[in-house]
């Protein structure tokens, strides 16, 4: 019944990757509100079935719930041609999945860093990868990329969290160089700090926002196409520190 | 709560190449979806692609020439099997004016077959890019829709292939309710994979033309009823800005067929070079080109202007007779390349209501109004008459038919949306019908109510017959019968 069209009346359609929490779930909710179709993907049924059903409480649009695994890589590209023939079409993929594990200042351990580029990076790749295609052939769509300010810079605290982010920034850049011209947008989002299950491994935290508030700005991002967005946008100036510390003094500082 | 179906995430086995996704337009340009889209040479071809939907769970949509204004041919996510290469003529006999053909053969690849011999295909669209499958998806009509009626009529026999791959023979003795639900059954059926059609007699290339410049609506139907007994073919087009006493102010063209002799030279005006449409407007301006200069115009004051002036022409050309060549006459859209592309990026759709005759003067005049109440006048009118015929879901009846362009931007398509609903409530109420080829804004429920619950379920039961599994969809359909 999604992919019920009227040519005169069209109901945009998304995918949300990683939406049963934080700003996933947030942006699920927005979306469904602005009227949008979307599909729900994320790997706890429970919560994801949960975030659904309250996100299509007298709402617009519609949120389907896909169970889904992000480093099921294999499974991708069918479940990708199920879901935009289920909900009759794409016009925007909102890449949100990521993990932050605990690590300790003199960790090395390759089971957590693997989990992490595999979710923040891997996972990303197989999703964006099967939507710019798309996205390309249609000349139309916006891909958003949810990333992290983390991956600015190396820190001492999160190595192969900043890698996978700072990956994935990459990523997204090179998608956008490749696709704007085909009349795609590409987004990075990098959020600060958020009120989400990922806070909760942070020392120190300052000009936190929630997640319906990050939503809200990603939302602007995409209604008015932006590039590289700061969430908050305060942020922005976080970031813009960030990339001029001279490596001589941040090798120095302990965050 | 929403239960999570298990099936649902695990994703099929069979995935289509990407590199068949591509972004189809309605002709419009009002709308697109992005389709599978396979071209295949030979029945074995198509056959193949019934089973890829098959084993990939998709449906087929079929498509001829691609110009349906709205969703016709259009199936989002799903297979569109596009008919445009099988264009082989299997058979014609200039004896007879007997003619087989491919589903993929167009109108213009058929008449410049056949001119030659002195025949002309009795029932032709305004353009000659459309394919004679796509003509019998949805049983086009002509200029001449009370006479010849629909291009159904003219159709003898044709081979249905099932999504079965099993290939059924209908005519009006075999299967005819086959026969008489899959001609304007757009494509819902079956795929049409040979079609045989009876051709009309012609001993000129030319037509006798003659011109004409009704003040409004009631000389534009005056005209219509004094000259419907002896001409063959009449069209009207329709100032639809033009307001109060002028309302449907506009001009009409009649023509005629040569008898036999009238023309001192038929071989040359038979030949295909003295048919050609000239490719320069005033000799001057290169046609392909020619969109351009009417993209200014295309807004409520430049097109009220272009009416204005295109009314005068006619009003002090009224009455003058001239022979024109068949496709100078009939193929008017093909006359500026891409006309479309001056509606700009958002593209046009076209309502086309058809009204018996008894209620047509008061519903049109009802109908232009409203139009231009909403500020949404139509910038191309064309106004025809019809006839019934005893195919299941005719568009045919006693009466007349408009066919109104509206312009669509982002902006537009509410209000356009509104309009709608207020021009369904008008037609229904006057009895009228709608046409499948046109259409890009109507409901369910208009279409049972003009259609009837009895058609409908006459036509889902063939369909049960035909295509059980449900194989054959397209976007209009999903929007209209689902």
């Amino acid at each position: 019944m999604f992919n019920r069209k009227r040519p005169l009346e069209p109901q945009p359609r998304a995918i949300v990757i990683g939406a049963s929490s934080g700003i996933g779930a947030a942006l699920t909710r927005k979306l469904v509100t602005e009227g949008y179709i979307v599909a729900a993907l994320a790997r706890r049924a429970r919560q994801l079935q949960d975030v659904c059903a309250a996100a299509n409480k007298n709402a617009a649009g519609r949120a389907i719930p896909y169970v889904h695994d992000v480093t099921a890589y294999e499974t991708i590209p069918a479940l990708f041609q199920q879901i935009t023939q289920e909900i009759g079409g794409l016009d925007v993929i909102a890449y949100v999945a990521g993990v932050q594990l605990p690590v300790g200042l003199h960790e090395y351990n390759f089971a957590k860093d693997e989990a992490m580029v595999k979710v923040n990076m891997l996972g990303a790749i197989a999703w964006l990868n099967e939507a710019a295609q798309r996205f390309e052939r249609a000349g139309t769509g916006h891909i958003i990329g949810v990333s992290s300010i983390a991956g600015d810079r190396g820190r001492i605290g999160s190595p192969v969290y900043n890698a996978s982010k700072a990956g994935l920034n990459t990523y997204l850049e090179a998608l956008r160089n490749r696709l704007t011209r085909q009349g795609v947008t590409v987004t990075t989002i990098k959020p600060g700090f958020v009120d989400t299950v990922m806070l909760e491994n942070a020392p120190k935290t300052f000009w936190v926002i929630s997640p319906d508030e990050a939503a809200a700005q990603i939302y602007r991002a995409l209604r008015w196409r932006l590039q590289t967005v700061y969430v908050p946008l305060r942020w922005t100036l976080v970031g813009l520190a960030l990339h001029h510390i001279p490596s001589f003094l941040f090798r120095r500082l302990s965050f | 709560m929403i239960q999570i179906d298990e099936r649902r995430t695990r994703g099929k086995t069979a995935v289509l190449p990407p590199d068949k996704l591509e972004r189809v337009w309605a002709w419009g340009g009002a709308s697109s979806g992005m389709c599978y889209v396979y071209r295949p040479t030979t029945t074995e071809g198509l056959q193949r692609v019934f089973e890829l939907a098959r084993q990939s769970g998709r449906s087929v949509g079929l498509k001829g020439g691609g110009n349906s204004y709205g969703d016709a041919f259009m199936n989002s996510e799903n297979i569109v099997l596009d008919l445009a290469r099988m264009t082989r003529i299997l058979d014609w006999n200039p004896e007879t004016g007997v003619i087989q053909v491919e589903p993929g053969v167009t109108i213009e690849k058929l008449w410049q077959y056949i001119l030659g011999d002195g025949w002309w295909p009795p029932v032709v669209t305004g353009t000659m890019k459309t394919t004679i499958g796509g003509c019998a998806g949805m049983n086009v009509h002509g200029k001449n829709g009370w006479q010849a009626g629909p291009i159904g009529e003219h159709i003898l026999a044709f081979d249905l292939m099932l999504p079965s791959g099993e290939i059924v023979t209908c005519s009006r003795s075999e299967n005819s309710d086959v026969f008489h639900a899959a001609i304007g059954g757009f494509g819902m059926l079956g795929c049409f994979i040979s079609l045989t059609l009876q051709m009309k007699r012609v001993y000129s290339g030319y037509l006798a033309v003659e011109t004409a410049a009704p003040a409004n609506l009631r000389e534009m139907f005056e005209l219509f009823h004094a000259h419907v007994d002896h001409t063959n073919y009449i069209v009207g087009w329709i100032d639809a800005i033009a307001k109060g006493d002028a309302l449907g102010r506009g001009d009409a063209h009649l023509a005629y067929y040569l008898p036999p002799g009238a023309d001192p030279n038929p071989q040359l005006s038979l030949s295909l070079e003295h048919q050609q449409i000239p490719d320069t407007i005033f000799g001057l301006i290169p046609k392909s080109a020619m969109w351009m200069f009417m993209r200014p115009f295309m807004n409520n004051v430049g097109t009220s202007l272009i009416n204005t002036a295109k009314y005068v022409a006619g009003r002090v050309g009224s009455g003058k007779r001239y022979w024109q060549t068949h496709a100078a006459f009939h193929f008017l859209l093909d006359y500026i390349p891409n006309w479309k592309r001056s509606y700009g990026p958002g593209g046009l759709i076209q309502y086309q209501p058809f009204i018996p005759k008894e209620n047509a003067q008061e519903a049109f005049g009802d109908i232009l109004r409203t139009c231009q109440k909403h500020g949404l006048p139509n910038y191309l009118s064309v106004f025809k008459r019809h006839r019934p015929d005893d195919f299941l879901l005719t568009h045919g009846l006693d009466g007349f038919s408009l066919a109104m362009d509206f312009l669509i931007t982002d902006g537009r398509k509410p209000e356009m949306v509104r309009l709608a609903r207020e021009l369904d409530a008008i037609v229904l109420a006057a009895n009228g019908r709608f046409y499948f080829a046109k259409d890009s804004t109507l409901r369910p429920e208009v279409v049972q109510a003009y259609l009837g619950t009895e058609t409908i379920q006459r036509f889902m039961a063939l369909k049960q017959r035909c295509d059980p599994k449900e194989v054959l969809q397209t976007d209009l359909w999903r929007r209209l019968f689902r």
